[in-house]
């Protein structure tokens, strides 16, 4: 019997049972998230084993095995989208945490309108992906761009281009993601300093810790799993990164920025590959998935401690 | 960072607090620069959008905003001259490029198309979690935890790996390039946050007001409807800003399963062309009105934001 609390059963005189009710309001979600988000997951994942290809639909389709997660895992360009991945991710966390740890460090100082500075702040971290990836083009330009513009006000470093240059261009995605999800990171940092209960300090004062050593053996320690939390959600979603990259430099120039999922959209959308698209597919969540559930184990035993 | 790490639970010394100000106002001044820099864009004129170096005074125009609304097509000197005087500020303002207004551009219509669907699948994804989020949070549900891990890692899902058979049933079912079909893919998309936001929410409604209710004779229904769902306003309020944000700005989808009809603005703006290339005024006026609503937003939420970009993980 479903009831409202254990032990403690309400008895009512008419309308549905609890029981009734629980899966009258759950079942609706449930099904969607099957019929939608399931249910491809498993015809991608059938995909994955022919070489079905969308745009032909009367071609035969045939089962290749493991044929396409050979070719991809065998294959030298697809390390390379991998490595362009990681570097994304890596450099744009690494940044973010330093950048937004810090900031919150600073206004948790509780300086004369620290609020108004902190919405400000927050701001571009919820506008369209896509949408900054575009302005931002626009403030790379070599000529009439506002960066190359500034970069050359402070330092002479001539004509340059950022999304245009091998080299720089894989800094240049980061560098816009740093922009975006600081303010994210940030204001998870925020929410774990304002967790520190005020004694936990006091009695560091009464002991004479000095200020580096509270900052390392309390801010820290009691910060880590809301930092942790927050890597978690922005390594997942840099890692499935797909409309602020397209729009910025749609994978170019060559393809150093070409990261996993704007290659995926490539085979699966330009190219029609669709059976070696869906495996790439299914590597991607499966790393994902996997990656994401070792990572909040970890999480937790840290929270434990 | 120096002057950070010297947090102390006696007062922050004010030297410090205004250092720490200091660099803040910095880092909010730079993080700017570019949000200004496409508002300022938007009322500039094309030369001046690709002026070097940049200009960053200039002669406001309006030329960007009437670019981005109309289409327009370049004529002789002739056929200019032969012309009845213009009849509207925006006439005038196209002419002095050799250029008339040959009817409205495509803008409005994305613009409204991101409002419909936008709403569309919020209002679907906030009355489906609503329920779904009471329903966990009251009672007691087989497999509790697992549905509501399942329901979140549908989120990690990068959208291309299922873009693929969405694009196919869709397209067995007629739903290509439709607002129905968009707007069930995003109700689908926002489902989770909205279980976990709302759950979070409804968990810290007490539950003695809807037990003294079902004492009073209330069906369960009835006590969801007339007690739970009051107290569940602001929650729910907060779980709708955030649905609509993510359908106004989502790109993926629909740059992949929409082309003419159900486009949104998103896959749109990009690609608002002029002669030789982008059309920057034209983009960064785009731009300014699709961003503002969601700057207004943003200071409406501020309060729950933690909240929203956590799942409910981190309530503060």
């Amino acid at each position: 019997m479903a009831v409202a609390r254990p032990g403690k059963p309400v008895q009512r005189a008419h309308g549905l049972s609890d029981r009734a009710v629980a899966w009258i309001f759950i079942s609706p979600t449930i099904l969607l998230l099957l019929a939608i988000n399931i249910f491809p997951l498993l015809w991608t994942i059938y995909l994955s084993f022919t070489n079905y290809r969308a745009n032909q639909p009367g071609r035969l389709v045939q089962w290749v095995g493991l044929d396409n997660y050979r070719n991809l895992l065998g294959s030298e360009d697809v390390w390379g989208y991998l490595q362009a991945t990681a570097h994304f991710v890596g450099w744009s966390i690494f940044f973010q945490v330093l950048l937004g740890l810090g900031l919150a460090l600073l206004i948790n100082q509780k300086f004369k309108g620290h609020a108004t500075l902190t919405t400000l702040i927050l701001l571009p971290m919820m506008l369209s992906p896509a949408v900054v990836g575009v302005f931002w083009a626009y403030i790379y330009q070599p000529q009439a761009g506002i960066f190359n513009y500034l970069v050359n006000f402070f330092i002479d470093a001539g004509s340059f281009t950022m999304i245009g240059d091998v080299n720089l261009a894989p800094w240049s995605i980061v560098l816009v993601d740093t922009w975006m999800w600081t303010p994210y990171v940030m204001l998870i940092c925020l929410a774990g300093l304002r967790s520190i209960p005020d004694y936990i300090y006091e009695a560091a004062e009464v002991d004479r810790a000095s200020k580096w050593r509270q900052f390392w053996s309390i801010t820290l320690p009691m910060v880590l799993p809301f930092l942790m939390l927050a890597v978690l959600f922005r390594a997942i979603e840099n890692f499935k990164m797909f409309d602020m990259v397209v729009e910025l430099t749609s994978g170019g120039p060559g393809s150093v920025t070409e990261l996993a999922s704007i290659n995926l959209k490539r085979e699966a959308f330009e190219k029609w590959r669709t059976g070696y698209s869906s495996a790439f597919a299914v590597i991607l969540f499966v790393t994902v998935f996997g990656a994401g559930n070792i990572y909040v184990k970890f999480l937790n035993k840290v929270k434990q401690r | 960072m120096s002057a950070a790490s010297t947090r102390s639970v006696l007062e922050p010394s004010p030297w410090g607090q205004r250092f720490a100000a200091l660099l803040v106002i910095l880092y909010a001044l730079i993080t700017m620069i570019p949000l200004v820099w496409i508002g300022l864009t938007g009322l500039k004129t094309p030369p001046d959008a690709i002026a070097y170096p940049p200009k960053v005074v200039f002669d406001p125009s309006l030329e960007g905003y009437v670019n981005l609304f109309t289409a327009r097509s370049r004529q002789t000197p002739e056929y200019m001259a032969s012309l009845p005087p213009p009849t509207s500020w925006y006439d005038e303002l196209v002419r002095k490029r050799n250029m008339v207004i040959t009817g409205p551009s495509r803008f409005a219509e994305r613009y409204m198309n991101s409002i419909i669907i936008g709403f569309g699948s919020t209002f679907l994804a906030v009355f489906l979690g609503t329920i779904a989020a009471y329903g966990f949070s009251r009672f007691k549900v087989p497999l509790k935890d697992d549905l509501l891990f399942f329901i979140l890692s549908t989120r990690m899902m990068p959208p291309i790996a299922v873009a693929v058979p969405i694009f196919l049933m869709y397209r067995a079912l007629g739903l290509s390039d439709t607002h129905l079909g968009m707007i069930i893919l995003y109700t689908m998309v926002n489902v989770s946050l909205a279980v976990w936001l709302l759950k979070g929410f409804i968990d810290e409604i007490p539950m003695e007001y809807e037990e003294a209710a079902l004492v009073d004779g209330y069906s369960r229904m009835q006590a969801f409807w007339k007690v739970v769902l009051p107290q569940a306003k602001t929650g729910i309020a907060a779980t709708a800003i955030f649905c609509l944000i993510f359908a106004w700005n989502e790109y993926a989808f629909a740059l992949l399963l929409t082309s003419g009809n159900a486009q949104t603005a998103p896959p749109f703006i990009p690609i608002i062309i002029g002669e030789g290339g982008l059309d920057w005024p034209a983009v960064a006026a785009g731009t300014t009105l699709f961003l503002l609503p969601i700057v207004f937003f943003t200071v409406l939420l501020r309060q729950h934001l933690l909240r929203g970009i956590t799942f409910g993980a981190v309530r503060k």
